[in-house]
């Protein structure tokens, strides 16, 4: 059925080069046996990759990306799902207005939030904490948490919720028995997406992250910064790796277009 | 019929107990949301906003009085003046550049079979989730000075005949950013796409129409809104990147979001970073919200 002609297909060819080859490098030159920068011309080895353990701060970074990204997630998502549950179900007076706040993290450019959660924790005292991070992260993973969920609400057949009304099920039991289930499919997409979103974000958090606290992505940031070494491209490529599991999950669960449809934008 | 007609609603009877109880609902459920957003997005924004008029001193610090110092400053300095220019020509280009090959692509995605099409769409839309920093060490990597791969693959394709400087240039930092941008067009060309009818396609053709002219009277007109809205997606992103201007374009080639940066986490002068990143801020809903009114109106009939 492919109608593409040979000139399309080498435009395609190319694209999909371009889009690969920066990532494809990052991972060859990990696996590098030399001191150097250098693609792995003799021979594969993991020495890179050994080498992560010797460097404290990188591993110290990752499990603050970890736990930061699972709990901004979590909480994301339990505050998500009854508000987009509420907007989908009932008639809240400016639910343009309050849908438009919570999707406004999308719009206001990351640096922006960067800055204002800096001067604002620093005013409260709570400059360079996790607490600080963990509150500024909530905040920025929560549009996807709230738009998948608000998405799959709106998807719901109303139908089905007044026949378990009409068999006598309500408040909890509607919610546990019959409305999570339809909507899980979005609640789960929304949270890995929030969790990725938290756990790559470096231009909110490095105005907030210090020495202790910071994550993955801004210690290798900062590395970057002094000097490129084999190191730093190990590391990005466990941190490819880790993304990767994380699509295939989301793209077999909800489809990868689909999920990620409207994101950064409004 | 007037819309104020059908919005009048009949007068609802009195509400039973429990219909009370469901129409109180929502706010229980909403106001967690709303408490974390006023506490933590507005207040944080009105606080730097307040913060851009404060007077910064070397010795004295923050000074919590109300100037123009630092507008001034912005304002009459040429310094910020090539810097929001850089910001905006880099940004343009980008835009220009991710539409110019991301719709073409997202054209020839969706005319592949099932198959192709899901892996090449995880292909492309896939490193939109990848690290920033990891993708723009990628090409950090591929741009690294004149032993790079990038220059050795265009010499030993004879299209160049020295190695160009990638690194710490704007060239190298829009390469960069068309990368890590794309996807954003592919996929709002993609949306558009799949709303097109493929009948009026078969309709024009059997018609007499030739694929040339399908792809300019037919396709293009119906897909140019999922450009536009994606132009505007990666306009707004590329005016404020962080990662890959500081990384490819160094210390010395300043956007505002790096500069912003430099202001409060090395000089410490916040209040001059706070007017920087407000003024971008700002800058960009103006440029948004009119590109928006822009293309409703225009395509107002095409997409309802």
């Amino acid at each position: 059925m492919s109608r593409n002609g040979p000139l399309a297909l080498a435009f395609h060819g190319l694209f999909v080069t371009f889009m690969l080859a920066p990532i494809v490098v990052v991972c060859l030159v990990a696996f590098t046996p030399e001191g150097f920068l250098s693609l792995p011309t003799n021979g594969f080895s993991l020495r890179w990759f050994r080498a992560i353990a010797d460097y404290p701060e990188f591993v110290h970074a990752f499990w603050v990306s970890l736990g930061l990204g699972a709990l901004s997630s979590l909480v994301a998502v339990l505050v998500a799902v009854p508000a987009a549950l509420a907007l989908t179900r009932y008639p809240v007076p400016g639910r343009g207005a309050l849908q438009a706040l919570f999707l406004s993290p999308l719009m206001i450019p990351h640096v922006v939030l960067g800055v204002a959660f800096l001067r604002f924790f620093t005013a409260l005292g709570l400059g360079g904490t996790f607490l600080a991070l963990l509150a500024a992260h909530i905040v920025v993973v929560f549009p996807f948490a709230f738009r998948l969920t608000l998405a799959a609400a709106s998807g719901l057949d109303p139908a089905l919720e007044r026949a378990a009304i009409s068999l006598g099920a309500g408040g909890f039991t509607l919610f546990r028995r019959v409305t999570l289930p339809l909507i899980l499919p979005g609640v789960v997409s929304g949270w890995a997406l929030a969790f990725i979103q938290s756990f790559d974000d470096l231009t909110m958090t490095v105005f907030l992250a210090a020495p202790g606290t910071e994550t993955l992505p801004v210690r290798m940031f900062l590395y970057i910064q002094d000097n490129i070494d084999p190191l730093v491209t190990s590391v990005s490529a466990c941190v490819i790796a880790i993304t990767m599991v994380f699509l295939v999950v989301l793209d077999r669960l909800y489809g990868l277009d689909r999920v990620l449809a409207g994101k950064g934008s409004h | 019929m007037s819309a104020a007609a059908t919005t009048t609603l009949p007068a609802t009877p009195a509400a039973t107990a429990p219909e009370r109880r469901a129409s109180r609902a929502p706010l229980w459920l909403i106001l967690p949301a709303l408490l974390l957003f006023t506490g933590i997005v507005l207040v944080p924004l009105a606080m730097t906003v307040l913060l851009s008029f404060h007077d910064w001193g070397q010795y004295k610090g923050i000074e919590p009085v109300l100037v123009l110092k630092n507008w001034h400053e912005i304002a009459t300095d040429p310094y910020y003046a090539e810097m929001f220019g850089r910001t905006l020509r880099i940004a343009l280009i980008t835009t220009v550049a991710t539409a110019l090959l991301g719709a073409p692509e997202a054209y020839i995605l969706n005319r592949m079979s099932g198959r192709w099409r899901g892996i090449f769409l995880l292909l492309i839309l896939g490193p939109l989730l990848i690290s920033v920093v990891a993708r723009t060490l990628g090409w950090a990597l591929l741009f690294g000075g004149a032993n790079g791969l990038a220059n050795k693959l265009l010499m030993s394709l004879g299209l160049i005949a020295s190695p160009l400087p990638f690194l710490f240039t704007e060239t190298g930092v829009v390469i960069a950013l068309v990368h890590v941008m794309m996807p954003f067009m592919v996929l709002s060309v993609w949306a558009a796409l799949q709303r097109l009818n493929p009948q009026v396609e078969h309709a024009a053709m059997s018609l007499g129409a030739g694929p040339l002219t399908i792809l300019r009277r037919i396709v293009l007109p119906q897909v140019m809104p999922g450009v536009l809205s994606g132009a505007i997606i990666v306009f707004s992103l590329s005016a404020s990147a962080f990662a890959t201007p500081a990384i490819i374009g160094g210390r010395r080639l300043k956007v505002a979001a790096t500069l912003a940066y430099d202001e409060f986490l090395n000089t410490l002068n916040w209040p001059l970073g706070a007017a920087v990143a407000v003024l971008l801020l700002l800058g960009l809903i103006l440029i948004v919200v009119g590109a928006n009114a822009l293309v409703e109106r225009r395509y107002a009939e095409v997409s309802p």
